[in-house]
């Protein structure tokens, strides 16, 4: 059995939740079919019955649902406590989750406690026997092949790794409530106070449909008005590299790239961004790219769809009147 | 309370440029790229640092590594860490529960010897291998509580109070001392080493250590670059003259309005 940890919003599983489900589903296939199980964990933010519907549209056999005072706060240890608990009464030989900080947090505190191995931002499987996942590594520059032989295996899916998808069969989508002991050591790693917070902005730069990014070729703190204009003329979000939050151009929140945001966005232009690792690994699963940068052979002009090349001083303001232009009056 | 801080760095290739492999598969070559510490490592540090400043105490550093990985060592010292110490050995075959059971192994023997680390920085993850475990994993070692993915973090009555950025907003950890912490990058600006904090970095004698037992590994069959990508760029103009092309690419895409 394959046990998948999902982490939900106030619409149900969260995109790379239902992406992980996918990605459990094809190593079902691969294992003869077997059961694919899910956890969640605490007071949701939606209707289990809903979730636990959404969920079996991707193949989910029981939803097991913790509950108790324990998860009334976020703590990794006792999530991963709860896991536990339901891995043991399902017996699953598979434990896995999302890439994403808590789905990582979960599984390294299962990993430890239960001293096997885990391999975190996995993006295919292998081979069954012995069980071998190709994960990222380097920030998404290169790959590890790494072999998970030890019961239960344990990884997280990397962000985009597949395409969600729901089941051509669904599964049941029973609804299992469970209240797991969870030991005081547990407890005392928790959320003792959450605030919507500026850097929540972030999250509309991962949720937004167009992203505008700005690297060096700004040119300083007070280079982003012509861009800011076309975030604004294309309803999108702005996101930098690095470089900008390094030099205190603009804060961290809207950093792409390994160390700050993952971004999936129909369209991503990039402006003035060389393209390097780092960023790429932030951006790479744009739908389309479109680079304007000086210099023709900059890694992200070689890797974007469509290119301009010229200062985005002059291509960006542009671009702008032209957009105004074509507008209706 | 004066408060020892210990932060655990790891040498890793400077990947800002291409990435090249060893020939046997098993590492990055940094031959050519030169070597670094992670980003989330040199915010580890920089909280490290004012941390134990703020509280009258000292920072210190640790790392496991081949010989060279003295020189990131240095780095820590010359921004304001006061000792460190090197375990040697060949990172790579190290996986993340080998190095949390190294680096524990060292915390209690100081423990032993009356120099008690009160609190263990760790970089979020590393920037070559990304396993996300060792800060879990060390915890779980000294059965201290941890707290992942701090952007900032204080200490107050005997507490850590560390700020992350969770799903819907700046979450506040409270854990009590002594405690794991693992760092992300975004809460602090790392500071640049002086002349005078280099000097006084290669005076400081480093405590030299051998693993105290064999590793299991990481667990890797091999690394390997994805298949390039030939490039497919559509050149859609240059400078202000591109303009017309781009919205029509934009109204294509369905982003304005036709």
């Amino acid at each position: 059995m394959i046990l998948v940890l999902v982490e939900t919003d106030a619409t149900g599983a969260v995109e790379v939740s239902r992406e992980t489900l996918t990605f459990a589903r094809d190593l079902s296939a691969a294992g003869g079919g077997v059961p694919i199980d899910a956890v969640v964990v605490g007071a949701l933010p939606c209707p289990v019955a809903d979730l636990a519907a959404q969920l079996a549209s991707y193949g989910v056999r029981d939803v097991h649902h913790a509950t108790g005072d324990a998860f009334g706060a976020y703590g990794g240890a006792a999530w991963a406590s709860a896991v536990q608990s339901v891995r043991a009464s399902v017996g699953s030989v598979v434990v896995t989750a999302a890439g994403t900080p808590r789905g990582m947090e979960v599984l390294a505190h299962l990993a430890a406690r239960l001293d096997v191995t885990m391999a975190a931002n996995v993006v295919a499987f292998d081979g069954l026997a012995p069980f071998t996942v190709t994960r990222q590594v380097v920030g998404g520059a290169a790959l590890e092949d790494m072999v998970l032989g030890e019961r239960p295996a344990i990884f997280t899916v990397a962000g985009h790794a597949v395409e969600a998808t729901t089941a051509a069969t669904p599964g049941e989508g029973r609804v299992v409530t469970t209240a797991p002991e969870v030991a005081a050591a547990d407890l005392v790693a928790r959320v003792v106070s959450a605030e919507p917070a500026q850097e929540d902005l972030s999250g509309g730069l991962k949720s937004a449909r167009v992203v505008v990014g700005a690297g060096r070729g700004a040119g300083s703190a007070d280079g982003f008005g012509d861009l800011l204009e076309l975030v604004d003329l294309l309803d999108g979000a702005l996101g930098v590299s690095r470089v900008v939050t390094s030099l205190g151009w603009r804060p961290h929140h809207e950093q792409v790239g390994q160390t700050g945001s993952r971004i999936s966005p129909d369209l991503y232009v990039a402006c003035g961004i060389s393209g390097a690792i780092q960023h790429w690994a932030g951006c790479a699963s744009a739908k389309t790219i479109l680079a304007i940068n000086t210099d023709p052979d900059a890694p992200m002009v070689a890797k974007a769809h469509y290119a301009v090349i010229g200062d985005l001083h002059e291509v960006v303001p542009a671009i702008n009147e032209e957009i105004r232009r074509r507008r209706p009056a | 309370m004066s408060l020892d801080v210990l932060v655990c760095v790891k040498r890793v290739v400077d990947s800002t440029g291409e990435v090249v492999l060893t020939e046997d598969g098993q590492s990055a070559d940094g031959r050519y790229a030169g070597f670094t510490l992670s980003n989330h490592e040199e915010c580890a540090i920089e909280l490290a640092v004012q941390t134990a400043t703020a509280a009258g105490g000292s920072a210190s550093v640790l790392t496991l590594g081949e010989p060279e990985a003295v020189d990131q060592l240095r780095s820590a010292l010359a921004v304001g860490c006061t000792a460190a110490t090197h375990i040697g050995a060949d990172p790579g075959a190290f996986g993340p529960a080998d190095v949390a059971r190294e680096i524990a192994a060292v915390i209690r023997d100081h423990e032993g010897s009356g120099r008690p680390h009160d609190l263990v920085l760790l970089g979020n993850d590393a920037a070559d291998t990304g396993d996300f475990q060792v800060g879990i994993r060390l915890a779980h070692e000294l059965g201290r509580p941890v707290v992942n993915g701090a952007a900032t973090i204080a200490v107050e009555d005997g507490h850590v109070v560390a700020g992350v950025k969770g799903p819907e907003g700046r979450e506040t950890y409270r854990v009590p001392l002594p405690a794991v912490v693992t760092v992300l990058e975004g809460g602090v600006e790392p500071r640049y080493p002086t002349v005078p904090g280099r000097m006084k970095a290669k005076k400081v004698e480093i405590e030299q250590r051998t693993p105290s037992t064999e590793p299991a590994g990481p667990n890797r069959r091999r690394l390997r670059l994805p298949p390039p990508q030939p490039s497919e760029v559509q050149v859609l103009g240059k400078g202000a003259d591109a303009a017309a092309a781009v919205v029509d690419l934009f109204e294509q895409l369905g982003v304005v309005a036709r």
